[in-house]
């Protein structure tokens, strides 16, 4: 697995590339600007999200347990997964009680995270994933790139090439207005033919024991309207207390994440059509654990709005497939290391710690503070390499102590080996497409002393 | 220990302690623009279109953009357009011919363009508006509400077994974000407000 | 009113002229400035790479340099942001929150402080100014373009009161240079990305100067002009606002 700096090295080759990812995703963090300067009351909103947030974490076994009763009482089925395996289990266990065989899915990055496409493949069950987006990638053996916008990083060149392949539309087309009725004609049919219907849920509401899911397409209510049965899967965090909560979180999520006043369906299931079966499945996957780590129990507000990848200036130039995790960006990276610490090392090192992510994050979670908290974790837990560690001492040696720093300035000052951000001799990296400053003669100390200096400090 | 055991009490032990507020009865007054111009012009940039109408209008302006030999399921009642009857259709699968599908909401929402339709609106198949290929759907202007938090409280969610605010026809912008109107659900949305 | 000044490592070991120029438009504003002699580092390089257990000695080297002192000013948001976050002492509580409160990034010091409203300096170019990150999102030196709300900038009404000077309006008002300490040699592709396009957008504006509160976003600019022999060039805004 190549770290995120190496792979972002490789996607930085194709520059033009780079400049169309970065303007694709800039214009959506454009729209979004429209879209919240149009409301007046934006931040107050956003303060109150957030504060409903807080009061989920801080009851969260309550208001699991209100919607679990009142959501069997509606009928529905609810489950229990652990961890990403037992999720896959539980699924499979559905599918096979019916002896099904296909299934359509819409967008849920639970299952990403849970990896459950490639377990139902290796058991024998087709899924199909819906959302056009989702489906490309599918097609393509690839992972989505954005929790949002799945295929944000392919050119329609290359969607064209992916359904002339596999849907046979014509060679070279690369109209989306084509493409995509080519999708809808094939994905009609997928509809039609399915038994079950996996989809996210994007709210799960206690009070009620319902929960709403948000497309722009239709592909989830096609497929759960449509399906004999259907599995809605949710990580515990999207529960919330109340309906009339969802009016604040309507009005945020699609304004945020690509500028629109509200999704195109934001569908409200509460009981399943007569006939019909309906699950929920409540995983934890590791989110127990992080609610735990105080610095960082805030992530679990997110409302995977995507807003925070969108206006991540990293992240626009290096692609979400650099940061190997299934949720990519600011976002992804205060996750990810909850996850696997080990694996996910390098990625609280990619960024710049601007703070874009956490002005734009509807529900105000202190993304970049915790990108930070994150370092001191994974340095703490000894992950640094011997190497760096031992960078950073000596830099520390040098900028702690003011005879040696002096010292230290003298002379790298002239060989431009005084910066205290590069460590273990990184200056040919700093090189490779940068000049450095030309040295001064003098330090400003130096020429303090010599022009202002009235022995009032001892030297 | 089941994993719903072993999952609540993980939360328990971890969940923060200090007890935070709810908000409760969120609401912003400060809307002064008119609602129906405020609908019509929200719908339309979205990719929807919404006109003050009434009846007559309403049946002249559908005769014009569809022909009857289109597959119609109508079921706002005071139009006189004979189409398919929903009731003699059993499995929602044999929908998925429709053309027009002719609905009457339940309220808009002027900030977003959104309308609301419960299951009430679809004649016992909860697929109906996305699976038509094009949707009509009949609204109150009194029935319009300045804000979702207006909407909600008009709502009783737990009354209903499924609804929806649905909020232009169907589209997507998956392929280098160029939108496309017609994804999966209805290819265009017509809204007459009587 | 007795104002300490703190020059950041690199501005003292590679800028000195950003320090003089910071410590001269003080003096011009009757300020009884004096630069500690001992002074190194505010401790950002190594608690920003995760290692910000080891930076108790920069924290105590701090207190002891600033004792004694009203205010302690700095031409570099950056450096001001992690002293206001991070200065901490066992032994020494109350002068290290004193210190957290009464640390000013220089145009703040200014505007908010001083409350200048005519500056006396002249510098007749067209002049893009760079929004550091720390000193725009963090210390709140201007409005972001993320959130709503009025909008303002403290840096700019300072250069709006510069006799000739021409403000360049950016297409990216405040978008990340890239720098961002250790990262700009540990993510060097992207780091060196954001750096051309930042350099780009000036460039696009017809400027002859590229401004800013920070030195070290702007080295990394800098250094990315001379690579590509612009013509263009940088400057610290505590030099337009000493200049003559
Ligand atoms: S962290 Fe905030 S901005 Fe990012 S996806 Fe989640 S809710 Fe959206």
């Amino acid at each position: 697995m190549k770290t995120h700096s190496q792979a972002s090295d490789i996607f930085n080759q194709d520059e033009p590339r780079v400049d169309w990812h970065d303007e694709s995703l800039w214009f959506i963090r454009q729209k979004r600007d429209k879209a919240a300067f149009a409301i007046p009351e934006w931040e107050n909103l956003r303060d109150i999200a957030s504060q409903i947030k807080e009061n989920v974490l801080a009851n969260m076994d309550t208001y699991l347990l209100e919607f679990e009763e009142k959501a069997q009482q509606n009928g529905i089925q609810i489950h229990w997964a652990a961890d990403a395996e037992e999720h896959n289990q539980l699924v499979l266990q559905i599918l096979q009680k019916h002896g099904f065989k296909k299934m359509v899915k819409s967008k849920s990055m639970l299952t990403e995270e849970c990896h459950l496409n490639p377990f139902l493949e290796k058991n024998g069950i087709e899924v199909i994933d819906t959302d056009l987006g989702e489906r490309i990638v599918q097609l393509r053996n690839e992972p989505p790139s954005h929790i949002v916008l799945p295929a944000i990083h392919l050119k329609k060149q290359d969607v064209g090439d992916t359904f002339h392949e596999h849907l046979g539309t014509e060679k070279g087309a690369s109209d989306p207005q084509y493409l995509t009725e080519a999708a809808r004609q094939h994905l009609r049919e997928k509809f039609i033919a399915a038994d079950l219907a996996l989809t996210g849920v994007n709210f799960a509401i206690a009070e009620t024991g319902g929960f709403v899911v948000c497309t722009n397409e239709g592909n989830a209510d096609m497929g759960a309207h449509l399906a004999k049965v259907h599995i809605a899967c949710m990580g515990f965090e999207k529960i919330i207390p109340k309906a009339e909560n969802l009016g604040v979180f309507l009005r945020l999520l699609a304004r945020s994440a690509t500028g629109q006043p509200v999704t195109t369906y934001s569908s409200h299931f509460q009981k399943p059509r007569a006939g019909q079966e309906m699950h929920v499945i409540i995983v934890d996957n590791g989110r127990s654990t992080q609610l735990g780590r105080e610095d960082f129990r805030s992530s679990l507000k997110c409302i995977r709005c995507g807003a925070c990848m969108n206006t991540c200036p990293v992240y626009r130039r290096s692609g979400g497939h650099s940061y190997h995790s299934a949720v990519a960006g600011p976002i992804g990276i205060i996750l990810a290391p909850n996850l696997d610490m080990k694996k996910n090392k390098d990625l609280p090192f990619a960024s710049t710690l601007c703070g874009s992510c956490t002005n734009v994050c509807p529900v105000k979670i202190n993304i970049h503070e915790q990108i930070w908290k994150w370092r001191q974790e994974v340095i703490n837990e000894g992950y640094a390499g011997f190497e760096k560690t031992q960078g950073i001492k000596l830099m520390n040696t040098v900028l702690s102590n003011p005879k040696i720093y002096r010292f230290a300035g003298k002379m790298g000052r002239q060989t431009m080996r005084f910066a205290p951000f590069l460590v273990n001799n990184s200056l040919n990296k700093w090189f490779k497409n940068r000049e450095m400053p030309a040295p001064p003669k003098e330090s400003f100390r130096e020429w303090y002393l010599k022009n202002r200096n009235n022995n009032k400090n001892e030297q | 220990m089941s994993s719903r055991e072993k999952i609540l009490s993980n939360i328990r032990q971890n969940r923060p302690k200090e007890e935070v507020a709810l908000p409760t009865n969120i609401d912003f007054e400060n809307f002064t623009d008119d609602k129906v111009q405020k609908f019509v012009a929200v719908l339309k940039s979205i990719g929807g279109e919404a006109v003050e109408a009434d009846v007559d209008f309403i049946k002249k302006d559908i005769s014009l953009y569809f022909s009857k030999t289109l597959k119609i399921i109508n079921l706002y009642p005071n139009l006189e357009i004979i189409g398919e009857d929903i009731a003699q259709i059993k499995d929602a699968h044999d929908l998925a011919l429709v053309d027009l599908a002719i609905i009457e909401g339940r309220m808009g929402v002027a900030e977003n363009g959104s309308i609301w339709l419960d299951e009430t609106c679809f004649g016992g198949h909860r697929v109906l508006p996305f699976i038509t290929q094009h949707l009509i759907i009949v609204l109150k202007k009194e029935n319009l509400v300045e804000n979702m938090h207006k909407a909600y409280k008009n709502l009783k969610i737990n009354e209903i077994g499924f609804g929806l605010f649905l909020a232009g026809p169907s589209k997507t912008a998956d392929i280098e974000q160029s939108l496309v109107i017609g994804a999966h659900g209805a290819r265009s949305l017509k809204v007459y407000l009587v | 009113m007795k104002v300490g000044l703190f020059i950041p490592c690199y501005i003292d070991q590679f800028y000195p002229q950003v320090g003089i120029a910071t410590l001269e438009v003080l003096e011009k504003l009757g300020m009884d400035v004096s630069y500690p002699l001992n002074q190194t580092c505010c401790g950002q390089p190594m608690a920003n790479s995760g290692f910000a257990g080891l930076t108790k000695g920069c924290n105590a080297n701090f207190i002891e340099n600033f004792k004694g002192i009203d205010y302690v000013v700095s031409p570099s948001g950056s450096c001001v942001l992690h002293i206001k976050e991070h200065l901490h002492s066992a032994e020494n509580k109350e002068q290290a929150e004193f210190l957290q409160h009464q640390t000013f990034e220089l145009c703040e010091f200014l505007t908010d402080i001083l409350k200048v409203e005519k500056i006396n300096a002249t510098f007749e170019h067209r002049v893009g100014f760079h929004n550091s990150c720390h000193g725009q999102r963090m210390l709140g030196l201007s409005s972001m373009s993320e959130k709503v709300g009025e909008r303002f900038s403290k840096p700019l009404s300072l250069l709006k009161q510069v006799k000739g000077l021409e403000l360049a309006e950016l297409n990216r008002n405040d978008e990340c240079c890239g720098f961002g300490g250790t990262f700009c040699v540990t993510e060097e592709a992207v780091s060196v990305k954001m750096g051309k396009d930042r350099v780009a957008d000036h460039l696009s504006k017809k400027v002859e100067y590229i401004t800013g509160g920070d030195m070290s976003c702007l080295m990394h600019l800098e250094g990315i002009l001379k690579r590509q022999k612009s013509e263009v060039k940088i400057i610290h805004i505590a030099e337009i606002l000493n200049s003559k």
